[in-house]
């Protein structure tokens, strides 16, 4: 389940911001350099506005991508980095917020807003095929005819 | 002397403001006719003053006038006339006077085009047009006036953000702000009806053609956004969940399904609470927009202007505004008939679908955009919400929508036969799951199930609507037989349909490019060949340029595949003379099935360049869809219906022909 969630946000993954490249950042081991792009254009780069460590060409942000580039090198994995990172910076500095008790509004939310529309959309349903076809008022009748009484378009017609 | 007298026009506007917000609406009560029909006459009196006074900051900026501090700030003597121009829109305090200018914009539409709905209804709907621009003009007289000046004066100007030193951008705010204020429209015309407690039939097919006018300038506007900082901010994404990319993307949803809600209102009568409720919605995410993006309590890329005291004032008026309407609404909502009975099978309930969904995913942004704000205000700790969450978001609700669609556009009203439906439907579900499990094969993206299915949704909203179209034309004749429907009442069923295969162009777009796109980080010399999706890039070289206000170096490609020469890529990286800010200039060889992009990185030494090269499959689909969007709107406006109504109400207006609008209601 795990890994099927991973594939999914790495294949929508978005390339993010102003235009540093990683090409000087290479890996022996192969997809070592995929965790490496994946980290790092998941994490903001902490001085800039929206910015990606992987865009940003801020000085704190090229240091940031040495420094995780060397422990990446040094055989460190992609959770290892995270949770250093985590541990220096903070989860601010994650664009995927971590699931803990206190981001739990955040990943339970929607589904609590999803129940609600269903909820919602349930009630209406039931309240509408309860109740009897209401009839306009002689005046109202009579202003709708008046607005309506040039148009051709067959679904003014009921459709 | 002269932004002395644009600064007065404002004053003068906010008095002529005020008035329009008080005297028609106390006329509507006390039912005094020349009280109400004041109203008109205010609107353009209000228009005359803010179009001088935007005209006389236009002239300031085109006169290198920098004892006016605005333009001392955004303009300078080398930008180009073009830029100067949109250099007035350019920051915080231009900004809010564009926006004061097209509300007044609006209301004259509205004062114009309005000859055949009742005054009370006409003065109530500008009366509380009034009392927004009441807001907004204050707010720039108390906190933010574009003609406050300085002494001595530069000798030069700051410089318009390089950023925003393009032509996508010069139009992208006016057309956005078009949207968002176009809303306003729906919201007076719904607080009105509140006010008269009169929410029927003939109120949603007033507001209808208006709220479809400013969906279309909210959709474009979004799109040429995307646009630009595809092509501008050299990272080849084309959304990225910014903050102020989302404040502009909540009021699209809820206005979307606004529309939609409208049309059972007009049609059906139902669900008229809940449009009521999406009117003031729609318009107040707009203001939050406003909001968020001037406020500065967001860092993001696109906060230009960032200032604490005017965000307090922009949030009292936000609780004025909403706080206001919503006591109005549930003052009100009780007395609001429930309308026509529908069956559980039918389009009202598709409808209703939808516009849940909408909503939904409107307040899952809302969530998301806020969250980091109200975690920091409530110490919880500082977190960010970014685009691997909005991501996941975005693919639990579109899905669904989708589907929706193409069974609502089908359904009838009231009552829709499930077995009728089952019959029409079935040939275009069978197609849309065999195209679906075809693009799982391995020669095309060998079992990734996302484009599976993306694309079958994509093939179930294109193949249900043409199958539509088809039973609607069944008893037609030809072409002939098609175009005689186009023009006789048609368009707006044809808007619907061309818009909604735009979001099937779209999801094609978007899972393509998502899925398909390659990007390449690579460092070369002159004379290198990367190879990125069989395309061959050379690279050239760097060479030095000028422009008018900024140094460039220019790269230089050639780019072939199978020997055969494509197109040549002339990157650039500019550093502008007054903001130093190096700013990329990405260079693109554009095509309908993919997009070839070169960035140029840093300079490596020796002639070596760091670059990113990419590779970008049907990206283009994502804007043409929203262009077609945007079009079908446009069709749905110009339905003869609406064109009847104005044709009717030109009779009677004296000052239709000089008014800005598109059309009536």
């Amino acid at each position: 389940m795990r890994t099927f969630f991973l594939t999914l946000m790495f294949l929508l993954i978005l390339p993010s911001s102003h235009a540093s490249t990683l090409a000087e950042y290479t890996f022996d081991e192969p997809g070592k350099a995929e965790d490496f792009r994946t980290v790092t254009e998941e994490m903001r780069c902490l001085v800039c506005q929206n910015e990606s460590l992987a865009g940003s060409n801020a000085e704190l942000a090229v240091d940031l991508r040495n420094e995780i580039y060397d422990m990446m090198k040094a055989g460190r994995n992609k959770d290892e980095v995270i949770d250093f990172m985590v541990s220096r910076y903070g989860d601010f500095v994650l664009y995927r917020p971590p699931l803990k008790p206190s981001t739990y509004p955040i990943w339970f939310g929607p589904l609590i807003v999803f129940l609600i529309g269903g909820v919602v959309l349930f009630r209406i349903l039931k309240r509408k095929s309860l109740t009897r076809e209401t009839k306009l008022s002689t005046d109202e009748q009579h202003r709708l005819d008046d607005l309506l009484e040039q148009s051709t378009d067959p679904r003014d017609n009921n459709q | 002397m002269i932004p002395e007298l644009g600064h007065f026009t404002l004053i003068l506007a906010l008095c002529l403001a005020i008035t329009q917000a008080v005297v028609p609406l106390v006329g509507s009560y006390t039912r005094t006719i020349s009280w109400m029909a004041a109203s008109r006459s205010l609107a353009w009196g209000q228009f005359v003053f803010l179009a001088i006074s935007l005209a006389i900051l236009t002239y300031a900026f085109l006169g290198n006038d920098f004892s006016v501090i605005y333009v001392a700030q955004n303009g300078n003597t080398k930008l180009p006339d073009l830029y100067k121009i949109s250099a007035v829109w350019g920051a915080h305090e231009g900004s809010l006077l564009l926006w004061a200018c097209m509300l007044a914009a609006w209301s004259v539409a509205i004062a114009a085009f309005s000859r055949n709905l009742p005054l009370e209804m006409v003065s109530r709907v500008l009366s509380v047009m009034g009392m927004v621009s009441i807001g907004f003009l204050l707010f720039m007289l108390l906190t933010s006036n574009p003609f406050d000046r300085t002494f001595p004066a530069p000798f030069e100007g700051g410089e318009l953000n390089p950023m925003l030193q393009d032509p996508g951008l010069a139009i992208h705010p006016p057309l956005l702000y078009m949207g968002y204020v176009g809303f306003s429209v729906a919201f007076a015309f719904a607080i009105a009806a509140l006010m008269g407690g009169r929410l029927d039939g003939s109120w949603a097919r007033w507001s209808r053609p208006w709220t479809t006018i400013a969906w279309v300038f909210l959709t474009l506007g979004i799109v040429l956004g995307s646009w630009w900082a595809y092509y501008e901010l050299g990272w080849g994404g084309w959304w990225f969940w910014d903050p102020v990319e989302n404040a502009s993307f909540m009021p699209w949803l809820i206005g979307t399904a606004l529309m939609h809600s409208l049309a059972v209102t007009e049609k059906r009568g139902a669900f008229k609470s809940w449009t009521v409720l999406l009117a003031i919605s729609a318009f107040s995410l707009s203001l939050l927009g406003t909001f968020l993006v001037r406020s500065g309590v967001l860092t993001s890329v696109h906060s230009f202007a960032a200032d604490p005291e005017r965000g307090v004032f922009i949030l009292m008026f936000l609780l004025v505004v909403i706080g206001g309407s919503l006591l109005l609404y549930t003052w009100r909502a009780p007395y609001i008939s429930g309308g026509g009975r529908f069956d559980l099978v039918s389009r009202e309930t598709f409808l209703l679908g939808n516009n849940l969904l909408l909503a939904v995913f409107a307040a899952l942004v809302l969530l998301g955009t806020l969250a980091p704000l109200i975690y920091d205000a409530l110490e919880l700790g500082k977190i960010s919400v970014g685009f691997p969450w909005f991501n996941r978001m975005f693919l639990l609700t579109t899905p669904f929508l989708a589907l929706l669609m193409g069974v609502g556009a089908l359904s009838h009203w009231k009552h829709a036969e499930p077995s009728l439906f089952v019959k029409q439907l079935r040939v275009a579900f069978i197609i849309s799951l065999l195209f679906g499990l075809l693009s799982l094969l391995p020669v095309f993206s060998a079992g990734n199930w996302l484009v599976g299915l993306g694309m079958g949704l994509a093939m179930w909203v294109a193949s249900s609507h043409l199958v539509n179209v088809r039973d609607r034309l069944k008893n037609k004749r030809g072409f002939a037989g098609f175009w005689l429907d186009f023009k006789t009442g048609g368009r707006s069923y044809y808007g619907m349909i061309l818009a909604h295969l735009g979001v099937a162009v779209f999801i094609v777009g978007i899972t393509l490019v998502s899925n398909f796109g390659r990007e390449e980080d690579v460092r070369m010399s002159p004379g290198d060949v990367s190879e990125i999706a069989g395309y061959n890039f050379t690279f050239e070289g760097v060479t030095q340029v000028s422009g008018p206000n900024y140094n460039a170096s220019r790269g230089r490609f050639q780019v072939s595949k199978d020997g055969e020469h494509v197109a040549t890529l002339e990157p650039e990286k500019r550093a502008y003379f007054v903001k130093t800010m190096p700013m990329t200039e990405a260079a693109i060889d554009w095509g309908l099935t993919r997009d070839l992009y070169v960035s140029l990185g840093e300079p490596l030494g020796g002639g070596d360049w760091s670059l990113r090269l990419y590779y970008k499959p049907y990206v283009r689909w994502i804007w043409l869809g929203g262009f077609l969007m945007g079009l079908g709107g446009i069709l749905a406006v110009t339905d003869r219906r609406y064109r009847t109504s104005r044709m009717r109400s030109a009779k009677t207006a004296d000052t239709a022909n000089a008014a800005p609008a598109v059309s009536g209601g």
